[in-house]
């Protein structure tokens, strides 16, 4: 081996034992850190434990039927899944204004292509799908050569989405009859089965299965492991071969291809198919699935199943409160509340080292 | 020396704006040696060094690797070459566990349907190659290869660095700095793993600003001064203090070492 310097001989009597620290007393608390930092679902699964069980108490039975339980997942799976979607652009340190709008054009393109111009069902949902990619793909290419802010890019892309389907659409709804006529297959989503009382739709189980086939591409691809590395540091992705731009552009378009698909499970939930629904903040209620979900907003952090459970978080929150017959207000304080909680336990676990 | 050199590069220009960091420089790597290079802050290592690993396109000039004239565009393409570069900043991504930063943008898939339809990863084949790849450097305190690069020491960031360079190099490894920010203990054991990457018969070109290392492990050392190699010396044969004074121009160099 290599010969020791002078100054290096002193280590030879140097004390080989590795620093110990007092553990007195943090050790649990600093245990709990760990294993969330390794399991970052971890803690929107308790908050969703907990919340059920809170509201569980306090409503009783009425509240712990499998009906109500099973009617949160149907008011949450169009935001769950824009929540997937998110949750792949977070990942990567960014944010997706657009998808809120990008669905809502995505669905009234599928509408008028079946019902207007009397294209072939499916041919229509494939038109709007690839709308919806397009749209996604214009911000991924606008932030990873243009290399604008991601914030920026997708506020102006969710302007010019919004006015395009205004423009477009000339404001006018396309009738829940007349989709059942012509195309009843963009209802596909809306159709439920009943297991017990439980009653699920289409678009739950769409939802689940996308959840469960992102987390499978995010943790056991490499495509999955490339988005967590230039989240977490795009100069390092970078230097180690990943080609950060085609992961970049690829996240984009997969986000707005996933808010397209929403807009096909939307149109089997709303029924009608209306362009006024691009004032709705779809956004903002799939950033708060996301966030609540523990997904990390500086990129690179969390699981997607997070944000699964964040969106449940909030359809339970607002069932409850609605069923205590409480003031609409008090949930979006409620949600104001979880927001910053989630964020403020995000930046605590990060602080765990070694 | 007799033997042909692994890599040469003759009359590299790169002039940023109305700067020139490299100016007619040249380099030679040989093979099984450890060459380091020194230098003044802004004589143009850094420069040099990214031309050689692919990060910056030279203006002028040519580079052959194993007498084949080659022309990096970016790292990734002098990486597919057999260059590995262990960086400064190590390029880690923290969140990632080591097995995952070992493999990252070359990651292992399972074979038959599972890897070449769902694209799944082979995990336990990459961890076993990053263990063994560990352990064969004298770096198994590490207790779980599956655990974030982030809860390791600045130390073991470093080995896991420089094992992935070791694991994937099969021309040379380039380090920048890799004991810069590390204490005498560390310093030491990362000494030993360039040694020892050595020994695999890996020539190793090493930038450093520490003279002592420089001396300790050099077989060679190529002196930068204003944007071209001033000479290249033999560490037995010179002192610190001379190597200094070469590089700062306190003294001229003998013409012996000019021509090497």
């Amino acid at each position: 081996m290599s010969q020791v310097q002078e100054f290096e001989k002193a280590l030879a009597n140097s004390e080989t034992s590795v620093a110990a620290f007092d553990e007195h007393g943090t050790s649990l608390v600093k245990r709990i850190q760990h294993f969330l930092h390794s399991t970052p679902a971890a803690v929107p699964l308790i908050v969703l434990v907990l919340s059920i069980a809170v509201f569980g108490v306090t409503i009783g039975g009425r509240f712990f039927s499998s009906y109500t339980l099973t009617l949160i997942l149907q008011q949450i799976a169009i935001v769950g899944i824009l929540g997937a979607a998110q949750t792949l652009v977070i990942l990567t340190a960014g944010i997706d204004l657009s998808i809120g709008v990008i669905m809502v054009i995505s669905a009234v393109i599928m509408g008028n292509c079946a019902v207007t111009y009397g294209l072939p069902t499916l041919l229509a949902v494939v038109i709007g799908l690839a709308a919806g990619g397009a749209c996604g793909l214009l911000n991924g290419l606008l932030v990873a050569y243009m290399k604008l802010p991601p914030f920026i890019v997708t506020l102006g892309t969710w302007n010019i989405v919004m006015a395009t389907n205004f423009i477009y659409s000339a404001n006018e709804t396309i009738r829940d009859a007349d989709v059942d006529v012509q195309a009843p297959l963009l209802h596909l989503f809306g159709l439920n089965f009943k297991v017990g009382t439980a009653v699920l739709t289409f678009g739950v189980i769409a939802m689940v299965v996308l959840v469960l086939f992102l987390w499978y591409v995010l943790n056991h691809t490499a495509w999955g492991r490339h988005v967590y590395a230039v989240g977490d540091d795009p100069e390092a992705a970078k230097l180690s071969g990943i080609q950060t731009k085609k992961v970049l552009i690829s996240v984009y378009a997969l986000a707005g291809l996933i808010a397209a698909f929403a807009a096909w499970v939307s149109i089997g939930r709303n029924g009608s198919i209306s362009p006024s629904a691009a004032v709705t903040d779809y956004n903002l209620q799939a950033i708060t699935a996301t966030v609540i979900g523990g997904i990390s907003l500086f990129g690179g952090r969390g699981s997607i199943l997070g944000t699964l459970f964040g969106a449940m978080i909030v359809g339970v929150v607002s069932m409850g409160l609605n069923m205590l017959g409480a003031d609409p207000q008090w949930k979006v304080l409620l949600t104001g509340v979880l927001i910053i909680g989630a964020v403020a336990i995000d930046q605590w676990i990060r602080k765990v080292s070694v | 020396m007799t033997q042909e050199p692994i890599l040469t590069a003759r009359g590299l220009v790169k002039r940023y704006g109305r700067v020139t960091a490299l100016n007619s420089c040249d380099f030679d790597l040989y093979p099984g040696e450890i060459l380091a290079v020194i230098g003044d802050n802004g004589a143009g290592k850094s420069t040099l060094i990214k031309a050689i690993s692919g990060a910056v396109v030279p203006d002028e000039g040519i580079i052959e690797l194993d007498g084949k004239q080659v022309l990096f565009k970016s790292p990734i393409e002098a990486r597919e070459a057999g260059i590995e570069t262990v960086y400064q900043n190590l390029a880690l991504s923290p969140a990632l566990s080591i097995a995952d930063n070992m493999f990252l943008g070359r990651e292992i898939r399972k074979p038959g349907f599972l890897g070449d339809w769902l694209r799944m990863l082979d995990r336990p084949a990459m961890e076993k190659r990053a263990r063994d790849k560990l352990t064969e450097l004298g770096l198994m305190t590490i207790q779980n290869i599956s655990q974030a690069v982030e809860t390791l020491s600045g130390g073991q960031r470093q080995g896991v660095a420089v094992a992935r360079a070791a694991a994937f190099g099969s021309k040379m490894v380039i380090m920048d700095e890799p004991t810069a920010a590390l204490g005498v203990k560390e310093s030491r054991r990362v000494l030993e793993l360039i040694l020892d990457v050595k020994k695999r018969g890996l020539p190793i070109v090493l930038i450093s600003h520490n003279m002592p290392h420089v001396f300790e492990v050099a077989d060679r050392i190529h002196i930068h001064r204003l944007g071209r190699r001033l000479c290249v010396i033999d560490p037995k044969q010179y002192t610190m203090s001379d190597a200094v004074a070469f590089m700062t121009g306190a003294k001229l160099p003998p013409e012996a070492a000019l021509a090497a």
